[in-house]
């Protein structure tokens, strides 16, 4: 895995304090989940002290607002954001290669943080807009970023882009005038196969001096 | 005769120009489509049950429970009770289910029983005397060779040469037949030459003939200089970032329509149409892009097949069958291993006279063969000997230039091993031995010139361990390499509409490289219309076929074949629009968007006035280029290039670990269509070199017979942070571009883990045997330093 102290970006952390439940909540749930009855929608108990939300096992309703669209879905808990997305709403732009947090061609904008999407679960991610590489363009125009991509030749086979766009996007988001090393670092995250590498160093350039 | 012949440097108005790749818009923002994103209407899912073990008999499959699990809709056996399971992660058993989840609740509930063998999953050296002749083959062999995906052409060859043990039946072919053996296998097991008793090739350890050429024994005593070392480099995965797999659906009983994750969508259909049963004709295959391949993507595999059975089983329903990750990196491909004990003679002037070599290594259970070493320098006077392991680890299949980044490995690691000890810098030893590179020996002067400029090699470079600085070692290292790279079989469709519009059929493949930008220059510019006026239709058994895309065979086949088409249509329009410019059809070009007469070019047409002379009916015309080199009038493709690769490393003798400071590549491929994708194609082949030069290894358990690391943690890429400087030349111009177009996806990957290796030779002053060169090796190396010195001081 690359460099873990990625900007802003930990897909192992609790997602949202007031909202869904952290990973280690829901391991914990888990435990007392299964010997649950399905029920549709959720119910709360006392898990170490204090009261979570119990989803499924069966399928539950779920929300989420991916690119200013509301989607209403019937989901099993254990379903991820991403999974939801490519085989639910055929919204693939968010690409599954590890499904576990390794590689980050899954990324996606939760809220304002990017986040791997194979490590969220769908039902974690139905409190805040989540934002894909779909959404970046502005009609028929690139985003600077994805023109950045195409003028330095940033991709190859393409599998990896997407993750690289969006977490660049998500940088310069939250960081309007990063430093290339900054951005560096904010791409730690995301591996490329083919080796494009030094194309998105040249678009990383590129944004810099644009100072966004 | 029409002219096919590329265009001159000074009518070119696109080719050789930096022209981004024309599908980049759709990559970076989502749009573009792989396989893997296809979504049939009612798709099932599809998973693999993979035996646990490195080698164990299947002795029974119970299935019924699955098969009755709620929303399981079919169930494969792949195979059967009483085969013997290969490696660890072998197919046994496919489910197609309504969801991916329960499609994996319904693979726990299958029982096989095993009865786990003996297993081998190493490839290091094999004990003295170990290697076996090799010998005929038993029934059990050609068996295991079948159902170990070893290639036809290599299980062809054997029985060719070795025969059989036993008297082949029609049971015995039909078992193989059933089994997946092709038909040029079952030919070759019917002709093999039956020898009695002589049962044989059952040890791991092959011994391939030894090879001597010259006098190397008289070589190595005259030699005022032998260098001895070990070189190698592991077997390493592809690590393909989009899994290989397909979604497979049955649109009528006898037609089966798959999207599936290829190199090769021309080839596909005739794979599987045998297991399935159907003709080829009724096979349609489709793909739009494909997210890497690296060679290990040119089959319909085993699970490609069982999801269309599955999907038969199923009424037709879509059953999407991609490798999970851990999959994708135990099954789909690996890179074979090839480590050398090598030793190499001189004078003291630096002329290399002799060449001995004792190699190993593994391509998983087919053994493999000896990679070619001494690689680029033919030197005189050679004794090898190869021993293939044949072992437990999974298939291998061709990695970017196969064999040849573990050869440069080896070669020229001994020949900088060889500078060292004549304290030569090497760049002297391999200019002065260039002679006997063959054919490319001009290129390669040319070539290490123009790198040892941009390296900075004069100026930066030292004699080994000397240029050390507190804690950091700083070393210069270089490679040389070669690749054919002659353009495949292919066939274009180019019509020209009478409205103006234009597009282009072919069964090819953009795996990435580049191939839509680079077919969409050449019809552009035979037209003389803009790149944006060229629709491209490629990715489908609808268009006519051309070859798959490996071996850097496609640039050249496709361009070619696309120059053909564009060309006769271009003949077919002029015929068409002559008269209306009261002219001769050969007085007409086509050029910035007109259609006009040489003579007299004041008397034109603009594009699309010219096509509506066409008349009511759309001309097309199909290129062809034969993969026969002399069979096509005129050549437009080539074979053969040479490069050079230099690394520039900094080491950190406390912690071992290297960084690489810069690398530079300078490579010729003939015609040049597209620079910046060339130019690409090499940035990219830098950073999958110092990927597999510092981190990439596939680790087998001993105890267990599994691979340690099937997943992108502790497989390791390379990541943007690892990725230096990276300089790239590409060489153009004359005594270039007049060659043709020759492909590049193989040879520039070849030298960096070399001249890695090298540099951090030149670094710590200590050669670092076995990429990749991780820091447990490089203190390992510093200290067998430290001993030597004391033992001889």
């Amino acid at each position: 895995m690359q460099d873990h102290d990625v900007l802003d970006r930990d897909p192992k952390e609790k997602v949202d304090d007031s909202s869904g439940v952290s990973r280690r909540d829901f391991l914990k749930i888990s435990s007392i989940s299964a010997a649950a009855v399905p029920i549709l929608g959720t119910k709360v108990v006392q898990a170490a002290g204090v009261p979570v939300k119990v989803y499924g096992p069966g399928k539950v309703p779920v929300e989420l607002t991916i690119n200013g669209q509301k989607h209403s879905l019937q989901l099993e808990p254990r379903v991820t954001l991403l999974d939801a997305m490519r085989d639910q709403l055929e919204i693939t732009g968010a690409k599954r290669v590890c499904d576990r947090a390794e590689c980050g061609a899954c990324t996606v904008i939760l809220g304002d943080k990017p986040v791997y999407a194979c490590s969220i679960l769908a039902i974690e991610a139905q409190d805040k807009p989540i934002t894909t590489v779909e959404a970046l363009m502005q009609g028929d125009n690139l985003d600077p970023i994805q023109q950045a991509f195409v003028d330095n030749d940033a991709s190859q086979c393409g599998f990896c882009t997407s993750g690289f766009v969006v977490a660049f996007k998500a940088v310069l988001d939250k960081h309007p005038n990063a430093t290339p090393e900054e951005i560096r670092h904010g791409l730690s995250g995301n591996v490329c196969r083919c080796g494009t590498y030094h194309g998105i160093h040249l678009a990383i350039a590129q944004m810099a001096q644009k100072g966004v | 005769m029409p002219d096919y012949n590329w265009p001159d440097a000074e009518h070119r108005t696109l080719i050789g120009k930096r022209i981004s790749r024309v599908d980049a818009p759709f990559k970076v923002s989502g749009r573009a489509k792989y396989a893997y994103d296809y979504h049939g209407s009612n798709m099932l899912f599809g998973k693999i049950l993979r035996a646990p073990y490195a080698k164990a008999k299947i002795v029974s499959i119970d299935i019924s429970a699955a098969e009755k699990m709620p929303g399981v809709k079919a169930v494969q056996i792949i195979q059967k009770a009483g085969t013997t399971a290969q490696w660890a992660g072998d197919e046994v058993v496919a489910v197609a289910a309504v969801d991916e989840s329960t499609a994996e609740d319904a693979v726990r509930l299958i029982k096989v029983n095993y009865q786990p063998m003996p297993y081998l999953v190493s490839d290091a050296e094999p004990p003295a005397g170990a290697g076996e002749a090799p010998g005929p083959m038993s029934d059990d062999d050609i068996d295991d060779a079948v159902s170990n995906q070893t290639p036809d052409a290599q299980i062809v060859k054997y029985l060719q040469e070795h025969g059989v043990t036993f008297k082949v039946d029609e049971d015995f072919l039909n078992d193989m037949k059933g089994e997946g053996a092709s038909e040029a296998v079952l030919a070759a097991i019917q002709k093999a030459e039956y020898h009695k008793g002589q049962a044989g090739g059952h040890s791991a350890y092959q011994k391939t003939a030894a090879q001597t050429s010259g006098d190397p024994d008289k070589a190595f005593a005259e030699a005022a200089v032998v260098s001895e070392g070990l070189y190698g480099a592991p077997v390493i995965v592809h690590c393909c970032l989009e899994p290989h797999g397909s979604v497979s659906e049955w649109t009528d009983k006898d037609h089966l329509f798959t999207h599936i994750s290829t190199q090769n969508v021309s080839g596909i259909a005739a794979q599987m149409a045998d297991p399935l049963g159907i003709e080829a004709a009724n096979i349609r295959v489709h793909q739009d892009n494909m997210g890497g391949g690296f060679g290990s993507k040119f089959a319909a595999d085993r699970w490609d097949i069982a999801a269309a059975r599955l999907s038969r089983k199923a009424g037709g329903r879509p059953v999407r069958m991609m490798l999970e990750r851990d999959a994708e990196l135990k099954v789909a491909g690996a890179r074979p291993s090839a480590y050398a004990r090598v030793k190499v003679a001189a004078t003291k002037e630096g002329t290399i006279t002799g060449w001995q070599s004792q190699s190993w290594g593994t391509g998983g259970p087919g053994g493999g063969g000896m990679p070619p070493i001494p690689y680029v320098f033919g030197i005189p006077n050679q004794h090898k000997e190869h021993t293939a392991i044949r072992n437990n680890i999974g298939p291998a299949r061709a990695w970017r230039a196969p064999n040849h980044p573990q050869a440069a490995v080896i070669t020229m690691g001994a020949l900088d091993d060889l500078a060292a000890k004549l304290n030569m810098d090497p760049l002297d030893l391999w200019l002065k031995n260039l002679e006997i590179t063959g054919p490319r020996r001009d290129v390669y002067r040319e070539e290490l010139g123009i790198a040892a400029d941009l390296m900075g090699w004069k100026e930066k470079w030292r004699p080994r361990g000397q240029n050390v600085s507190g804690s950091v070692a700083r070393g210069l290292g270089l490679s040389i390499h070669t690749w054919g790279g002659r353009g495949h079989a292919s066939d274009c469709d180019l019509t020209i509409h009478p409205d103006g519009s234009v597009d282009v059929k072919m069964g090819t493949q953009d795996i990435g490289t580049g191939t839509r930008t680079t077919i969409i220059i050449v019809a552009a510019e035979t037209l003389g219309i803009p790149i944006e006026a060229i629709n491209l239709y490629i990715g489908d058994t609808l268009y006519p076929p051309s070859g798959g895309s490996g071996g850097s065979t496609t640039p050249g086949g496709v361009s070619s074949s696309t120059r053909r088409a564009a060309v006769d249509a271009r003949e077919a329009l002029f015929a068409k629009v002559a008269p209306a410019l009261n002219a001769q059809p050969d007085d007409l070009e086509c050029t910035n968007g007109t259609v006009r007469v040489k003579s007299d070019p004041s008397r034109s047409l603009n594009w699309k006035q010219a096509c509506s002379k066409i008349g009511a009916m759309p001309v097309t015309a199909r290129g062809h280029n034969d993969q026969i080199a002399g069979k096509n009038h005129p050549d437009l493709t080539n074979s053969g290039v040479g490069g050079v690769g230099m690394a520039d490393v900094e080491v950190d003798i406390e912690t071992g670990v290297v960084k690489i400071k810069k690398m530079v590549a300078v490579q010729d491929c003939g015609l040049i269509i597209d620079l910046k994708t060339a130019e690409s194609s090499c940035y990219g082949a830098l950073a999958m070199g110092i990927s597999y030069a510092l981190f990439e290894e596939k680790v087998m358990d001993q105890a267990t017979g599994r691979m340690l690391n099937p997943n992108m943690e502790f497989y390791r890429l390379a990541g943007l942070n690892d990725i230096p400087e990276l300089v790239v030349h590409m060489m153009t111009g004359k005594g270039y571009d007049e060659r043709g177009v020759i492909g590049l996806g193989e040879p520039p990957v070849i030298s960096p883990g070399a001249a890695i290796a090298n540099a951090v030779a030149n670094a710590i002053g200590a050669r670092v045997s076995f990429l990749p060169i991780t820091p447990d090796k490089v203190l390992a190396a510093l200290n067998q330093k430290d001993m030597d010195q004391k033992a001889g001081a």
